[in-house]
């Protein structure tokens, strides 16, 4: 302990004092499950940010345990005190990165993603322009070949090997509310969709699937201009302010286009969305326009979910078990819909995981910062893959998509068992195909 | 922080990346899960083997330093908080099932394995280990075995001390015992086995256990009954237990809870009731349905108002979580919530629930009551906030009043939860000069220079008596 000034974490006592520390959370932590050390699990970090709050540790203490924790938020459905674990996490967070001089690369890596990349839908496009000229030109074979891969840092070999095939370019999807949507919103809910930076950027087919599932189940569907990352990236990280930024030009974009229903594909970009509420609680000016906001967010599985009459499905003669994504189960609670989705083609043999519902360890860019640990947490997630013989395993958000694949490649798999979306795997088993613009 | 030649050997012995002694890792082991005890330890090994506990614990002797053992911290007692400093070894990484024995009917466990994933384990071989304290999915069972804890099935099935036959444990000078067998009889000399059980880690640390299993009953069913008089309520468990019927678990609420968790959980609890019994038998399905229709017909005698029987065993859950949902409910309200667990023969229980009732009223406390009414076993539940030093003087005092009415109606100030420190203050009351003169010489006889989990069970400063007992 040592005696210099501690800057206080900002959260409120209140919330501190709910943990009773009585250890539910324990079982489902899938970092305590690889380190069973009390540093690594939620009670203890609970206590160590209070004690950094009391003035006992400092901030430099506590992030390394704070660090590993992949915010996964299975502690927060298993607390029976009702803990807000990540809203705490996210504002300890806040504090520590505003008193960290980060290092120069670090915080260019920061600057690069959270500033200059993720807000502009535009330059996303020109990433993914980038990534299409490297994997169509030929670059990607000479790459491989020269072993360059294996030198560079962050693992940039393990990423590099299973990004998707990113498709062509310029392909829009239609962005404003036409006349002949207006007039179909009439019998059925308008539904904007939200089609995330990342996502959009490297799973651009995904999105088109989930356009055309939408139109199939007899939706009028518009993707809005002006909508922008959710922000998620930069919350995680404890840059709140810019998190906020990021929602309110969301909020705005929604009010504008009037539609009934925000979709997205993606479980931690939804999460984040509907949590917006939580985010500018304290902001007078924007704090009812963020409660409205999040009533109309739905995951595309929720959205589905409420079809009386799904659209006909082909048989898919497969086994196939489910991963959740921890963001749209913990905190959307978005658990039977899924499953029931996939039942719903027929000639599917369903497997429910032992673990489905425990993180796979990528967490957002945790695979990439805690290399080791994910990996840790993502092999032993394969054996109960393994368990269930399943030839496809279907996930619910981009980033669980790209672990599972690195999964299947670690665990030799690759050729007998394959990770799809769950978007993709129904526009697949669509009957009839759909033609979006 | 220990010397670094300390330090050093440690280390050569658990490995570096298991000792542990940077500030926020010994803030992590300050605490478990009683409220309002914390304190900090010198060092944190986390050791992999027996050896290696022995190995410790005889650099430990040397030094002269103290320790305490640990699995996951979630008593209710202050058992596992570093009180005088010292070294907390965590068992967490001994955590293997080592043998599930078919013929013998019994599992071997290190103490770090989870009591919930015994069940699992040995359910699915059609064996059966009873004991289920509410902590059962993070408690280890090295936990439960030196605190003795106890659980929902205790009525029928007994706690865990009445499953426990054989023990590996290290003593204070680092020597490793075994203590029992495999054997159904075992008379050689004191009984150390059951010596270990519920001693709070002050005499050994349990490196290995025996657990004696049971074939797995075939079904069970569930039966819930609401009542307008807590005389009638405990008129009716009396009379169950009188009409030969053992229920595996016989649960209680007063009316407190009942509003508490209806208020939380909107499960159509009638929030008129003034206590609510439930009810679960299990074995052969003839038994099961003959037994419920018994429970369900003493009550309705007895004049419940309401009476539910489940029609299978996912209804059954769905009834039992009322009583799963209490603590929930009740952590929710108030910033502390302090869960006590007075005990007394069975049928005393209206005696002192009116109580606790009258108690809290008089020094203006919240106290809701549920907990488990076949065995006598209460758990008033104080919803406070630890900040509010007025309002905890008089917790204190209505929690020496309550105790003292448990200990004249026959009972005991700790079913399950054990003495620890929280508890330290009342063992007098209960077992009497005498008593805390010869725990003291069997301590000793253990641990003569007092270097396991110091601070516990014992104090100097017993609490004064309010009332002198008859």
């Amino acid at each position: 302990m040592t005696n210099h000034p501690t800057i206080s974490l900002g959260i409120s006592e209140d919330d501190l004092l709910n943990c009773t520390q009585c250890g539910t959370c324990l079982p489902v932590c899938p970092t305590y499950k690889i380190q069973p050390n009390e540093t690594a699990n939620p009670r203890g970090r609970l206590a160590l940010m209070k004690a950094t709050q009391d003035g006992i540790l400092q901030m430099s203490d506590i992030a390394s345990s704070l660090d590993m924790c992949l915010g996964c938020r299975a502690c927060e459905v298993a607390c029976p005190s009702g803990v807000n674990y990540g809203h705490i996490l996210e504002q300890a967070k806040e504090a520590i990165s505003s008193n960290t001089n980060y290092s120069m690369p670090v915080k260019i890596i920061r600057k690069v993603f959270m500033d200059t990349l993720l807000p502009h839908p535009k330059r996303m496009k020109w990433v993914k322009g980038g990534l299409r000229i490297y994997q169509k030109s030929g670059l990607q074979k000479i790459v491989r070949k020269s072993g360059i891969l294996k030198v560079m840092p962050w693992h940039m070999d393990t990423f590099e090997s299973v990004l998707p095939d990113v498709g062509p370019m310029f392909l829009h999807l239609p962005s404003n509310v036409t006349p002949e949507l207006k007039e179909h919103s009439k019998e059925k809910p308008l539904i904007a969709f939200f089609t995330g930076c990342i996502q959009d950027a490297m799973f651009h087919e995904t999105n088109r699937n989930t356009m055309k599932l939408l139109k199939a189940s007899g939706y009028p569907v518009v993707v809005p201009d002006g909508q922008t990352c959710c922000g998620a990236i930069h919350a995680h990280a404890g840059e709140m302010d810019k998190a906020k930024k990021l929602a309110k030009k969301n909020i705005e974009m929604l009010e504008r286009v009037k539609a009934d229903y925000l979709v997205n594909n993606q479980g931690g970009c939804g999460a984040m969305m509907k949590e917006y509420d939580k985010l500018l609680e304290h902001d007078p000016q924007w704090a009812e326009r963020a409660k409205e906001f999040v009533k109309k967010v739905k995951d595309i599985n929720e959205i589905l979910a409420l079809v009386d009459e799904l659209p006909d499905f082909k048989p898919i003669h497969e086994v196939i078990t489910y991963q959740d994504s921890c963001h749209l189960l913990n905190v959307q609670g978005v658990k039977v819909q899924p499953r029931q989705l996939i039942h719903s083609i027929p000639g599917v043999q369903f497997e429910e995981m032992v673990s489905a519902g425990t993180c796979c360890g990528s967490a957002g860019t945790y695979n990439i910062t805690h290399h080791e640990h994910s990996m840790e947490i993502l092999d032993a997630k394969m054996l109960d893959v393994q368990a269930t013989n399943a030839t496809t395993v279907v996930t619910a958000n981009p980033g669980c998509l790209l672990q599972m694949r690195i999964g299947i490649k670690r665990a030799g798999l690759e050729g007998k068992v394959r990770a799809v979306h769950i978007v993709d795997l129904l526009a697949e088993a669509l009957k009839e195909d759909v033609k979006i613009n | 922080m220990l010397k670094q030649e300390i330090r050093k050997k440690l280390m050569e012995v658990v490995g570096p990346s298991w000792f542990l002694d940077k500030p926020h890792e010994l803030v992590a082991y300050s605490y478990d899960a009683t409220p309002m005890y914390q304190k900090m330890p010198d060092a944190v090994v986390l050791p992999e083997t027996t050896e290696q506990v022995s190995k410790v614990m005889k650099i430990a002797a040397e030094y002269q330093i103290k320790v305490i053992p640990r699995g996951a911290a979630t008593n209710l007692s202050g058992g596992t908080v570093p009180v005088e400093g010292g070294l907390v070894i965590g068992l967490n990484r001994m955590n293997k099932l080592l043998e599930i024995d078919q013929e013998n009917l019994t599992a071997t466990v290190q103490p770090g394995f989870v009591t919930a994933d015994l069940h699992q384990a040995v359910e699915k071989l059609g064996l059966f280990y009873p004991p289920d304290p509410g902590s059962m999915k993070t408690s280890t069972l090295g936990g439960n075995i030196a605190e003795g804890a106890g659980g929902l099935r205790g009525l029928k099935y007994g706690v865990t001390k009445d499953y426990v036959i054989a023990l590996e444990a290290v003593l204070p000078n680092g020597e490793i015992i075994h203590t029992g067998g495999k054997l159904a009889k075992d008379v050689a000399g004191y009984d150390l086995t059951k010596l270990l059980i519920g001693s709070e880690g002050t005499l050994a640390i349990i490196t290995e256990a025996t657990l004696k299993l049971l074939p797995l009953p075939e079904t069970k069913k569930a039966v819930v009954a609401m009542f307008k008089s807590m005389t009638d309520a405990a008129k009716a468990v009396s009379k169950i237990i009188a009409n030969r019927r053992i229920p595996v678990t016989l649960e209680f609420m007063d009316q407190g809870t009942i509003r508490v968790v209806e208020d939380y959980a909107k499960i159509g609890l009638p929030v008129e009731a003034v206590a609510i019994l439930l009810m679960e038998q299990d074995g052969t399905p003839e038994q099961v349905n003959k037994d419920i229709s018994i429970m369900a017909q003493t009550c309705k005698d007895e004049h419940a108002f309401e009476v539910k029987i489940a029609k299978d065993e996912a209804e059954g859950e769905q009834l039992m979580l009322a009583r799963r949902t209490a603590l929930t409910a009740l952590a929710r309200l108030k910033p502390t919530t302090i869960l006590e667990d007075a005990t007394v023969p069975r049928s005393e229980i209206a005696n002192l629930v009116d109580h606790i009732n009258k108690t809290a009223k008089k020094n203006n406390i919240q106290i809701c009551t549920f907990g488990h009414a076949g065995d006598g076993n209460l758990h008033p539940t104080c919803l406070t906030d630890s900040r509010d030093k007025d309002e905890m003087e008089r917790v204190e005092k209505a929690f020496d009043e309550i105790y003292e009415k448990t200990i004249e109606l026959g009972g005991t100030i700790t079913g399950e939860h054990g003495v620890g420190i929280a508890k330290a203050g009342y063992l007098e009351w209960k077992i009497g000069k005498e008593g805390i003169m010869l725990m003291k010489g069997i301590k000793k006889a253990f641990d003569p220079e007092n270097l396991l989990n110091p601070g516990k069970l014992f104090t100097e400063t017993t609490r004064p008596r309010r009332v002198i007992q008859k």
